[in-house]
């Protein structure tokens, strides 16, 4: 096996795992966070502060390095504004994540005990993503 | 805190974790709505690492959701017209607003993107709304 798909299937693994164990995989428990007027469940937090703490420390000597360690140049995005298409798409995507408690990583961790609601929601979030392709191309 | 509360704390760094393997490795961004748009929809040639994310991803959470005694499991009754709406919206708004909760959330935030913020907080704002209405004006969930 390639190394860079070696490299990316243990990402994967550490991001499946984390979400795993975080009760991330459980929509009940990000929309406990998301209903301030509801039973309040702070986990939600705790993993991204848990994450954005890691990726701000250890981000800053890979980011100062300005390649990866197998060589190839970091593909980040340079976009710098913060414009309509961010912002509506971003509230978009938080309505959609609000009404239902799904964001695309645990909804596709929950392919991997096959249950019932990604396998609703994940072809419906595809489908979203084709027709996001299709508008932008008109 | 809780047992809960330190399982998610610890989960949340092992995603950190995971951001920095694949930026420290790769050179790429783990951000879940890009890399799975890339996968199914693809651009350009490069497949093979988004497909080998996925599958560790996949695997992984299925692993632990299936044989870790008292591990979270997902829910099962929520409306379907529901999932179905609440996937389109997600998958087409992560791709318009260029990322979801971990291309911004814990990668954008983690290379202190301004851009990633704002989207950050617009998206927090109306899941929050949006989960007042459906909880408590709709009682759905």
């Amino acid at each position: 096996m390639n190394r860079t798909i070696l490299a990316a299937l243990i990402s994967g693994a550490l991001f499946g795992l984390g979400l795993a164990i975080s009760g991330m995989t459980d929509p009940r428990v990000v929309l406990g966070f998301l209903d301030f007027f509801g039973d309040f469940d702070p986990r939600l937090a705790f993993v991204l502060a848990g994450a954005v703490l890691t990726t701000v420390l250890l981000f800053r000597p890979v980011l100062r390095r300005g390649s990866s360690l197998f060589g190839d140049r970091l593909q980040l995005s340079d976009l710098t504004r913060v414009d309509r298409r961010l912002l509506g798409g971003a509230a978009l995507f938080g309505v959609g994540w609000g009404a239902a408690g799904y964001c695309p990583g645990p909804a596709l961790a929950g392919l991997g005990v096959l249950s019932v609601e990604a396998l609703w929601f994940v072809p419906a979030m595809l489908a979203g993503m084709l027709l996001h392709r299709v508008v932008d191309r008109a | 805190m809780t047992g809960e509360w330190w399982m998610a704390l610890a989960g949340g760094v092992l995603i950190g974790l995971s951001a920095t393997v694949l930026l420290w490795l790769n050179g790429r961004v783990a951000g879940a709505s890009g890399i799975l748009d890339g996968a199914v929809f693809p651009r350009s040639g490069d497949v093979a690492w988004r497909v080998a994310f996925l599958i560790g991803l996949v695997v992984s959470a299925g692993l632990y959701m299936a044989y870790v005694p008292g591990a979270p499991q997902p829910r099962m009754d929520f409306p379907r017209a529901g999932l179905v709406a609440a996937g389109l919206l997600v998958g087409f708004g992560a791709r318009m607003g260029n990322g979801c909760t971990s291309g911004h959330g814990v990668c954008g935030l983690g290379r202190l993107s301004g851009r990633s913020l704002a989207a950050v907080l617009t998206f927090m704002a109306t899941a929050v709304a949006t989960t007042f209405v459906v909880r408590h004006l709709w009682s759905w969930a």
